[in-house]
């Protein structure tokens, strides 16, 4: 079984919800993020999204835009993350590690050298933004051959057939959005995601991840009575932004978040 | 051009999933796809439909003012000394470009879906214009996405879209140019996509804008085709077009598709050299990925993060370029070759002097080839040049560069 499935089996049988951080990685320096995972994994995240820089992060809001904008100064790509994924996992042989970015880095490295890299580094999922599952048929049976689960969004557009269509493909979990708009945009609405979820789950037994608008930890305690993952990103990048010159303070600031959230959800 | 390909089998791409051979498809995040579905459906119905076509040729007719002339440009052929060449005047089209034809369309369908709000993403301005106008016109409300650079070499088209009571929003982000642009215009439709139909600009973008604008355009190219019979007895042996994201160069290509022995050029912006890595030339330079909902040619780096381009044109400084220009490309349908800055400036004077007629700094680049392509043609051969717009809205940039402030 994948790092992914087994730590949402293991959440279960506790009856917790996986705490699911998002930062981009190389922000706002490259080594700044080896740390930053590990201090998130300290305070309760149980599977890490490490976002990929790209130079047009087009489904992203400008929190997450200025991230890659950071990450790109110091010209961190698609194999430096690779390699920050090798250094942690030196020392984390637990934790699943999501690839989340758009297509295009992974096109120009070739499918099939990406996944004998991500393979080869620990990475345990990919969440290609711009790559929906009707163009994504070799890229999957390229994941699957190396054991790496390809992770599918779904949304409050996406309708009844569409919604099978995509449980059919996507592995490990899928990442349902919460919002239509960008990351970093408006709160959800709780009641309209336990009503999708609902629906979702006639059609798939795999973990539903929520993101986009959890704010705080009452967002995320409110999200994880519904949900089998709770995603936060933009909270996490504003306050890594903050601290843009007074680096040694993120890694313990941003846990601190995860903290609050971890504890919010678990009681 | 290979002899093996079939010319007709190419003419009727994409397939059903929008793909033009390895090309184009929809690569978007999954909020967006059930709107393109939707609109693939809408278009598919409409365009099939009578009553819509009816409305689209009259608006074309009466509002745009087409058919545009082909003009035989008598004093250019001279001059350049070698094959005739003729001008498809796009220029003359209410609001000064080819983008009026596509605006024309998409705000048809907009209107047939009910939309109350549009969006637009604009380069020089004109695909801008060309949206507010239609817009005004239809009583929707317009926000339009400007590269903050763009915005200031094209002051008065900025200017124009404020007339026509549409909102221009400055984009500050990235390259402020015309990608930016269209990365914040996709930010709103995913964020607005109940209430707003999103007008892409060019044949590029996730399927069905590629072939949607395509078809909007093609009236450039069915119109040349008999206009060049009528006038000429017979069809030109090269069409040549300025290539942005391909829309007028594509509309004007299509018709002929099938026509084996007329040739296609399309001419991508140059910049201070394609030895330089300063231009705007994926199709000549770059390699293929996928941006912007499809897979097409693009200027990336090796790390697969787009890299900044540069044209003195702002309507071809973008880093991809339409889909189906990537097969055609590949199949050896068309031929891409560029124009540098100075070889446009150049052939800008040239028209403006020897045929008093201003072209926009865009299709001086597709007039800057023709003229060297002429002169190694013979004189009883044909070239159709698209003169996708007026120079009007580039006059801060020529004054610029004479060193004048107007
Ligand atoms: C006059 C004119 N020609 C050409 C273009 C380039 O666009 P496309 O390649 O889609 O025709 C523009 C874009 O702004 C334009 O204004």
């Amino acid at each position: 079984m994948s790092r992914i499935s087994t730590s949402f089996e293991k959440l279960k049988k506790e009856g917790r919800t996986a705490l699911i951080p998002y930062v981009t990685a190389g922000d706002p320096a490259p080594g700044v993020t080896v740390e930053l995972l590990h201090g998130m994994v300290e305070a309760g995240a149980d599977v890490i999204e490490l976002g990929v820089p790209f130079s047009d992060p087009m489904a992203d809001g400008p929190v997450i835009q200025l991230a890659c904008e950071r990450a790109l100064l110091h010209n961190t790509r698609l194999l430096d993350v690779l390699a920050m994924v090798a250094e942690f996992r030196e020392k984390d042989a637990d934790t699943p590690i999501v690839l989340m970015g758009y297509l295009n880095p992974i096109e120009i490295l070739g499918y099939q050298t990406f996944a004998e890299e991500a393979k080869k580094a620990g990475v345990d999922g990919v969440l290609t933004v711009d790559l929906p599952p009707e163009e994504s048929g070799e890229f999957n049976q390229i994941m699957r051959a190396h054991d790496i689960d390809t992770i599918y969004l779904l949304a409050p557009t996406t309708e009844d057939e569409r919604i099978k269509y995509i449980c059919e493909h996507g592995s490990g979990y899928l990442y349902y959005v919460s919002v239509k708009g960008v990351t970093g945009s408006a709160s959800l609405d709780v009641q309209a995601v336990a009503d999708k979820l609902d629906l979702i789950r006639e059609y798939t037994t795999v973990p539903l991840g929520v993101g986009f608008g959890i704010k705080d930890a009452e967002s995320a305690k409110a999200v994880s009575a519904v949900a089998d993952g709770v995603i936060v990103g933009s909270v996490l990048v504003n306050k890594i932004a903050e601290l843009v010159k007074d680096q040694q303070q993120i890694a313990p600031q941003v846990s601190a978040i995860i903290k609050d959230m971890r504890v919010a959800m678990d009681s | 051009m290979p002899t093996n390909i079939d010319l007709k089998a190419l003419s009727q791409l994409p397939d059903s999933k929008g793909h033009f051979g390895p090309y184009g498809g929809r690569f978007v995040s999954e909020t967006l796809m059930a709107a393109l579905k939707q609109l693939e459906e809408t278009y598919e119905t409409l365009w099939r439909d009578p009553a819509f076509q009816e409305e689209f040729d009259k608006d074309l007719a009466h509002y745009v003012g087409r058919p545009s002339p082909l003009y035989h440009a008598k004093h250019l052929t001279e001059h350049v000394g070698g094959a005739q060449i003729y001008l498809k005047r796009e220029d003359l089209n209410h609001t000064g470009a080819h983008k009026i034809n596509n605006t024309i369309g998409q705000a048809l369908l907009a209107k047939f879906t009910g939309k109350p709000r549009v969006i637009a993403e604009t380069g020089a301005g004109q695909h801008g214009v060309a949206t507010a106008t239609v817009a005004a016109r239809l009583g929707l409300e317009c926000q339009v996405y400007m590269g903050a650079e763009d915005v200031q070499r094209q002051a008065l088209n900025v200017y124009r879209m404020k007339l026509l009571g549409a909102e221009v929003i400055s984009v500050e982000s990235g390259t402020r140019t015309l990608k930016d642009a269209m990365n914040e215009a996709m930010r709103d439709w995913v964020t607005n996509v109940d209430d707003t139909f999103y007008i892409i600009g060019t044949a590029a973008g996730p399927h069905p804008y590629p072939k949607l604008v395509r078809d909007f355009q093609c009236v450039i190219g069915r119109e040349a085709r008999q206009q060049c019979l009528e006038q000429a007895g017979r069809l030109p042996d090269a069409l040549v077009a300025c290539v942005g994201g391909g829309s007028n160069a594509i509309g004007l290509f299509h018709p002929f598709i099938e026509d084996a022995d007329v040739k296609m050029y399309g001419v991508e912006a140059g910049g201070y050299g394609v030895e330089t890595g300063q231009h705007a030339a994926p199709l000549s330079a770059g390699s293929p990925g996928v941006l912007h909902g499809n897979r097409t040619y693009l200027m990336s780096d090796e790390g697969g993060q787009i890299i900044g381009t540069h044209s003195v044109s702002a309507g071809l400084d973008y880093p991809g370029v339409g889909p189906e220009h990537s097969y055609l490309k590949d199949t050896g349908r068309a031929e891409y070759v560029d124009a540098t800055d100075d070889e446009a400036m150049d052939a800008f004077r040239a028209l403006t002097r020897i045929e008093g007629i201003m072209p926009a700094i865009e299709s001086s680049h597709a007039v800057a080839y023709a003229m060297k392509l002429a002169k190694e043609m013979d004189k009883d051969q044909i070239i159709v040049v698209n003169l996708s717009g007026r120079g009007d809205k580039d006059i801060h940039t020529v004054a610029q560069i004479d060193g004048i402030n107007i």
